[in-house]
């Protein structure tokens, strides 16, 4: 034990008085508090992580001297979720009463009262815990500065979570805001095992000029009893950056490992089905093993499988076991419930989604059962970590996988796990739309000047990189909206002053700002209300769905939502009435897989298990026979190489190829592959993409096609700009950015007229902003946004890489090959959206029209 | 209910009789009278961008008056029509002649050259325009047909107006598409806004009620032609 971290004695007494024992990682916590470093501790749940990150400004309050003049924040605890802030006041609170300390600890959310919220502001409580949103507000806070002179130490909670997002790139921005207010301020990072922790410590960190040398770091093994620590030497500060070599000011505490845990592959009944995504098959036997748990979480990866699993558990519930819901689209009230219970030990089984992968401890959580496959070795561990809390007693998990393919990537994720291997994350760029978003914010607060700004922006992580033009671009566009017109010049929502320095307009500019914080943007929900009847009254609300999700239902129609079936009754306004349907069997929602694309290293993992037969043996009989009829029927490629079959079909010709780089990745793919198949003449017809492969049909056959011509790179150059231009994709991207960017607000003033909405979509503004201004900031950012985020073009990237140069397998067949079953059982669920689309749809509504005037 | 009769025409407009004078729906969202060779078109809504910039220091494009000068100048050189009638709220604000870049303003006394404007007034331009060329009226009678900006309340055989912006929503499977439309019973006719940063209002909207007696044809507009859609296939918003 390090002697030097020794505890005050009124805290030695309350762990002791508990039974416990500070842990190392508690220790070490204290010990980098003491030395006012900079810190990140990476540990598994259930080891005592949140006070680890507390306890150091505890003893540092409780040491505090008596002062005459009321004190500032001490230190800010973050955390992505509200209610995770909400319960760790409520948690903070024991030890501050059992120690007798005078130490007020207080949350304020997005939900917290006005009178409170002003009580704050006045009388700042000693702990704050809060949101990244709201510190983008306190950002924008006229007086920022004075309240957070006194600020101590900045705790991130679930750093794992937030950094590589824009969320992430926001809350790193206030973290540098902070630094300039507080120079003394401490960041502290808590977070959940991540591959590579150099890349949360560099978001986390104050960016530093020309690095020395990082030490390796080793981890302490499951029975080790001594924390690894290390210390970044701090670096000289002031220097310019030089070649782009940045460091950071952030010491690694690792927890140790808890027990490891113990993972499964379900194979229900001996059988694997040849494809779906819901696990049906296994569903009486993982109904077996609930009953035979205190309590399971069973996790999915989307609301549909959510919805689909709880029933046909309930349809198997002949022993009235306690089985719940939880996913995103319920009714708040509904879900809090559902965690009440929990809490209480009423619950058997909750049938969730990653709604509850991190945060608040559910109790006796005993079995984690994930239904289809995981998709990412990382994201399962977290959800393994939700049961048991106790490091010393192993977690239990089971995998379902719901078909052939899903079984391989179960087995490489269950190996993974027991072996360590995490899925890497790319380093985080910060965003531009966010950037905008908190020069705006700075702007409200205090007069800036742009050279100092652009200075403090580079010493948060993600911004490191950040070039002088490009900060100059953003604050033009703040200013003006950076259009190549300079009309807006004489409108300006930021000015520069006399002094060099830049201010908001005026206060209708602050307000506006403050009313559009935050880097969240979610879809537009409807409510979903009982009600029915021709003018239906707003009835009790059942949940919230998507927009869009009403969008294909006529009356009449049946659905399953929060646990029910439901008949649809008509859409108003922002509300979708519904009435019970509890006879009826629901209308399917079309199932998508999932909307995790699988990880690159667990596609890896899958195509080197599927190329070594020597693994074979070790596989269920059928997934056996399937590999055995493939490579038979077909081909088994290697490792480095991508199988493509060709075969008719039907009255079609078929091309299948398997490059395993996620669904993502594989419809950008099939989108790019049908353009250019179709300059060749082939007449491609439709394509259908899921993790593990591409399927395209047409009028030609095309098994006489130069292939690596197909698959050359340069389908990422013109063809994907000229596609991605046209897309859906991109106008969604836009308007995140618009949103998060300020151009439009979430309240858009103007828009209610008289009390009928008139739809001023920014589609519009896209489409007339392509035209006229195509290099403009906004359409650079969603460019950015839709590439990485819906299309995964670094990754389709790489994969043309992987396979150029002649390391495309062709089979050329005359059926259907084993490996292409699940992929063709997917066809004809899928529709390729577009213009031509729409023009179909008006079509049929033609039609419509001439079979009702001839009625 | 009424039987109309329409064709789909070679330039993909849909030909019928509104209060029986022939007229033809383009599906760039302008009606063609082509015996007086006169073209209509409503809520061009110029300068709606800088007006978001002046009043609420929203920087919307500013590029809204140019792209709906581009749309019109093809019209106008398909068509060469005498008449230009514009059914108000042709200025998204009564200042927004004033906001003008001055390439735009050329490009819209351009338009007068060779031919009669005539600019009905809206409830955003109530005064009409100042300094442009042609006539500022509040409603104007031409060919049987009465041409103004806000539709009036029940019957009304042979009005042409705008002020609406009508929007027809139509799903079919899984897919959903909202477009801009014309609305008429026959006897009357809701044009769409034809300006580029103008939005729809869903013609199921009780706004439309008062004025079709019963269900109506929506002409929706699409890329390349005008489609009729039946009122049984729309949807709400």
């Amino acid at each position: 034990m390090l002697a030097a971290t020794a505890l005050p004695p009124r805290f030695e007494q309350w762990f002791a008085a508990r039974g416990w024992a500070p842990r190392p990682h508690q220790l070490a916590m204290v010990e980098k508090g003491r030395q006012g470093r900079d810190a990140l501790l990476i540990a598994p749940t259930g080891g005592g992580k949140t006070l680890a990150g507390f306890l150091p400004s505890l003893i540092e309050l409780s040491e505090r001297a008596p002062r005459n003049t009321p004190a500032g924040v001490h230190t800010l605890y973050i955390s992505p979720l509200k209610a995770l802030a909400v319960d760790i006041e409520r948690n903070l609170a024991t030890p501050i009463r059992e120690m007798g300390l005078n130490i007020v600890a207080e949350s304020r959310t997005g939900d917290t009262g006005e009178a409170r919220k002003q009580r704050q502001r006045l009388r700042p409580p000693d702990i704050l815990l809060t949101t990244p949103e709201q510190l983008a507000l306190f950002c924008a806070w006229e007086g920022a500065r004075e309240y957070f002179a006194d600020l101590s130490c900045v705790i991130i909670d679930e750093a794992h979570a937030i950094w590589p997002s824009k969320r992430g790139d926001l809350l790193s921005l206030g973290l540098a805001r902070l630094q300039r207010f507080a120079p003394n301020m401490r960041r502290v990072g808590l977070s959940a095992t991540v591959d590579d922790p150099d890349l949360v410590r560099r978001w986390l960190g104050v960016n530093l000029p020309d690095p020395p040398p990082l030490g390796k770091v080793s981890r302490s093994d499951g029975g080790g009893s001594e924390a690894d620590l290390q210390q970044a030497p701090s670096g000289p500060s002031g220097h310019l950056p030089q070649e782009g070599r940045i460091s950071h000011s952030v010491d690694l505490v690792l927890g140790q490992g808890g027990a490891q845990p113990i993972v499964e592959v379900l194979v229900s009944g001996g059988r694997v089905p040849w494809a779906g995504h819901t696990a049906e098959h296994a569903m009486a036997e993982i109904y077996e093993i609930i009953k035979g748990a205190r309590t399971a979480l069973v996790f999915v990866n989307t609301r549909f499988q959510a919805e689909f699993a709880f029933q046909e558990l309930w349809k198997l519930n002949d022993d009235g076991l306690a089985i719940a819901l939880h996913h995103g689209s319920l009714a708040a009230e509904q879900r809090r419930k559902v965690e009440a219970a929990m809490a209480r030990g009423e619950i058997r089984a909750v049938v969730c989604t990653s709604t509850l992968d991190m945060g608040i401890d559910w109790g006796d959580v005993d079995l984690v059962i994930q239904l289809a496959a995981p998709k990412g070795a990382s994201r399962m561990v977290q959800r393994i970590g939700r049961a048991n809390h106790r490091l010393d007693e192993p977690s239990r998990a089971i995998l379902a996988p719901a078909n052939r393919f899903e079984f391989l990537e179960c087995r490489a994720a269950a190996d993974a796990i027991l072996g360590g291997h995490l899925d890497g994350e790319p380093a985080r760029i910060g965003a531009l739309d966010v950037l905008a978003q908190h020069i705006m914010g700075c702007a409200c607060s205090e007069p800036f000047a742009p050279t100092e700004l652009y200075d403090e922006v580079r010493a948060a992580g993600p911004y490191a990189d950040l070039s002088w033009e490009d900060f100059e671009t953003v604050v033009d566009f703040v200013s003006t909206g950076g259009y190549a017109l300079r009309t807006y010049d004489k409108f300006r929502r930021i000015v520069p002053g006399q002094d060099g320095l830049w201010r908001a307009r005026n206060a209708q500019a602050v307000l506006a700002h403050r009313m559009n914080v935050g880097a969240i943007v979610s879809p537009a929900m409807i409510n979903v209300r009982i009600g029915g009847g021709k003018r239906p009254m707003g009835g009790r609300k059942v949940g919230e769905a998507e927009e869009g999700f009403f969008e294909a239902m006529t009356p009449g129609d049946t659905f399953v939502f929060a646990g029910q079936v439901w008949r649809f009754n008509s859409l108003v306004g922002a509300d979708a009435f519904v009435t019970p349907a509890p006879d009826k069997d629901p209308k399917m929602p079309s199932w998508g897989g999932s909307k995790f694309p699988l990880s690159t290293y667990l596609a890896g993992r899958v195509r080197a298990m599927m190329h070594d037969e020597r693994e074979w043996p070790a596989l269920p009989p059928d997934v056996q026979e399937w590999l055995n009829y493939q490579k038979v029927r077909s081909i088994i490629p290697d490792q480095d190489e991508m199988l493509l079959e060709t075969f008719p079909h039907g009255k079609r010709f078929h091309l299948v190829c398997y490059p395993f780089e996620g669904r993502l990745a594989h419809t950008t793919l099939a989108m790019l592959l049908t353009r250019r198949l179709d300059r060749l003449g082939v007449g491609p017809l439709g394509f259908v993409a899921n993790d593990y492969a591409v399927a395209i049909w047409s009028l030609k056959p095309m098994d006489q096609l130069d292939l690596d011509e197909l698959f050359a790179q340069d389908m990422l150059g013109d063809d994907l700009e000229a596609w991605l231009d046209e897309s859906f994709l991109m106008k969604r991207a836009f308007k995140a950015c618009a949103l998060i960017s300020g151009l439009i607000e979430r309240r858009h003033p103007g828009m209610e007229k008289s009390g009928r909405q008139v739809t001023f979509s920014t589609d519009l503004i896209y489409d007339v902003l392509r035209r006229h201004q195509p290099d403009h900031l906004l359409l650079r950012c969603a460019r950015a946004d839709a590439a990485t985020g819906s299309l995964d073009v670094a990754r389709l990237g790489d994969m043309l890489a992987r396979i150029g140069g002649g390391r495309i397998r062709h089979a050329p067949l005359d059926h259907v090959s084993p490996f292409a079953v699940p992929i063709m059982l997917e066809i004809g669920r899928e529709r390729a959206p577009g213009d031509a689309a729409g023009e179909m749809v008006l079509a049929e509504a033609e039609e419509d029209l001439i079979a009702e005037a001839m009625a | 209910m009424t039987q109309l009769a329409f064709q789909i025409g070679d330039c993909g407009g849909l030909r019928l009789e509104i209060a029986g004078t022939r007229a033809v729906l383009r599906h760039s969202g302008a009606l063609w009278l082509e015996a007086e060779r006169t073209m209509v078109v409503a809520d061009l809504h110029f300068e709606k961008g800088s007006s978001y910039a002046a009043r609420f220091g929203q920087m919307l494009p500013p590029y809204d008056t140019r792209e709906t000068l581009d749309r019109l100048e093809r019209e106008l050189a398909a068509l060469s029509p005498a008449t230009l009638v514009f059914l108000g709220d042709s200025f998204h604000d009564g200042a927004g002649e004033d906001r003008l870049p001055e390439d735009d303003r050329m490009r819209i006394a351009a338009l007068a050259l060779g031919r009669r404007l005539v600019w009905a007034v809206g409830n955003h331009d109530e005064d009409g325009p100042r300094t442009l060329p042609g006539d500022v009226v509040d409603e104007a009678q031409l060919a049987g047909l009465t041409f103004r900006h806000e539709p009036l309340r029940g019957a009304q055989p042979g009005e042409v107006a705008g002020h609406l912006h009508p929007a027809a929503k139509v799903t079919s499977g899984r897919a959903t598409v909202r477009r801009r439309c014309f609305v008429t019973d026959g006897a009357r006719l809701v044009l769409p806004a034809f300006g580029a940063f103008t939005g729809g209002l869903n013609i199921l909207d009780p706004a439309f009620a008062p004025l079709f007696g019963g269900p109506a044809l929506a002409a929706a507009l699409g890329p390349r032609r005008v489609h009729a859609v039946g009122w049984k296939s729309l949807r709400p918003d």
